[in-house]
């Protein structure tokens, strides 16, 4: 167990972060080509959106296992957490662009969905939140926010979560997928819970 | 209904809500090959003269297929045009003989879990039912389907024998239809056991009662592309003149 951690922290230390940013890119464009192209089937909108907001969703949660992975099974990947961060904020963005642009079209109803239906209220609460998250991702802002940065980012958690009720809420009848993501956003944020009383000891 | 472009076999076969076969919309194709559909038989009991197991192939020989061209709306505000081959549900209602007080329809889908993978999925509480009142059982633009551009109708697409009624919502156009009642209840259905806030019995097409979730107005025609552009949602989806008499006096709002 221990050579393997070794060895994923070593892989891990020669990784480039651009290289994060890259492949967490590239889907992007790969999906939005098969969409055009028509091999996301005739009705190519939904499965975009929805393809964006698994992604972004899957990238949150991605984020979400860092440190859980340093502190219980001493892997590092620190490093990348940033890139994650950013890439879901980025597929957010992406998949609230074509529900907004493509699928509901009109300025007004846009606005209308967001007041009117719950689910898409939650969404955007969701967005909101990741926004500021996103803005001081930099390290002019983690420098000048000091211990402020580190209580802004943990509205990921709240942000996090509500991606998760959004998804459960939107689809028709009982579904298996979103309940599963609900299960393991619930777990990652269950491991925070139990991992600040030791330290609360030690401090 | 002329003027209407129908989409192509593909989209039709391959695009599907049919939980039974999973949630995702190409679920249905990939997983519907399973279904055995031959030998079928439906039963027919309740308010008829004649109640009783009725065989698929003997309903086939004694009823007329022709074609009608339909506009197909989804509740999710996606549509099709589909030309459907089949005939009148009234003329099948006809051969059981509808008795004086019967008021409404109630029909049930196939539940096999051995065929079906979805249905080990509590997705919905199985088997499918639907149902309709007598009335608009027995209008003339209510089909049974039996195939599509011609050919028999693919098992995704409910076969071998589904209901069509063009001026409602696609979920209440029941597939693979192993049973029909007459009764004089209002009977069950699916979605509205499933959620009632959002599904209604009626489920007429109307662009001005919203889903919940979703507005109703404007609907995206399946086969457009990425960039088409949304088009305006018709009243009962287009057959007004033909239905509206039907819910003369009725709240729609109300009857949802």
């Amino acid at each position: 167990m221990d050579r393997i951690r070794d060895q994923i922290n070593a892989t891990a230390r020669r990784v480039p972060t651009w290289a994060v940013y890259i492949l967490c890119l590239l889907p992007a464009p790969y999906f939005f080509y098969l969409a055009v192209t028509g091999n996301l089937g005739p009705d190519p909108v939904k499965p975009l959106e929805h393809k964006y907001g698994e992604l972004a969703l899957q990238l949150l949660i991605a984020g979400l296992c860092i440190t859980p992975l340093r502190q219980h099974l001493g892997i590092n990947l620190i490093r990348f957490r940033r890139a994650l961060g950013l890439m879901a904020f980025a597929y957010v963005t992406f998949h609230l662009l074509v529900w907004a642009v493509l699928d509901v079209q009109t300025l007004g109803r846009v606005v209308e969905d967001i007041i009117k239906r719950p689910y898409i209220t939650i969404g955007m609460a969701g967005f909101a939140l990741l926004l500021p998250l996103a803005l001081t991702s930099n390290n002019y802002a983690v420098r000048k926010l000091g211990v402020k940065w580190r209580k802004l980012h943990k509205l990921t958690y709240l942000a996090v979560f509500l991606g998760g009720v959004h998804y459960i809420w939107l689809v028709k009848g009982i579904q298996l997928e979103p309940l599963i993501y609900m299960a393991v956003i619930l777990g990652l944020l269950a491991l925070r819970l139990r991992g600040r009383k030791p330290s609360r000891i030690a401090a | 209904a002329d003027g209407l472009e129908p989409n192509s076999y593909e989209d039709i076969t391959q695009y599907n809500n049919y939980y039974e076969f999973g949630t995702g919309k190409t679920d249905p194709a990939r997983n519907a090959h399973t279904l055995t559909t031959s030998p079928w038989t439906v039963k027919i009991d309740g308010m008829v003269d004649k109640p009783g197991d009725y065989a698929m192939a003997s309903i086939m020989e004694a009823m007329t297929i022709e074609e009608r061209i339909y506009r197909f709306r989804c509740v999710e505000a996606w549509s099709m045009v589909i030309p459907w081959n089949g005939f009148e549900l009234a003329d099948l209602l006809g051969m059981a003989g509808v008795q004086s007080g019967a008021k409404y329809v109630a029909f049930e889908t196939a539940n096999r879990p051995d065929e079906m993978p979805g249905v080990r999925f509590p997705a919905l509480d199985w088997p499918y039912v639907e149902g309709l009142r007598l009335d608009e059982a027995m209008h003339p633009l209510t089909i049974m389907a039996t195939g599509i551009y011609g050919k028999p109708i693919p098992n995704q697409n409910g076969a071998p024998m589904r209901l069509v009624v063009p001026w409602k919502y696609g979920f209440k156009s029941i597939k693979s239809i192993v049973r029909i009642t007459l009764t004089d209840q209002e009977p069950p259905t699916s979605w509205n056991k499933a959620n009632a806030r959002e599904y209604g019995f009626y489920s007429n097409v109307n662009p001005e009662v919203s889903h919940p979730r979703w507005s109703q107005a404007s609907e995206r025609m399946v086969g457009g592309g990425l960039f088409a552009k949304r088009q305006p949602t018709l009243m009962f989806n287009g057959y007004e003149e033909e239905v509206a008499a039907l819910y003369e006096g009725m709240d729609l709002k109300a009857n949802f």
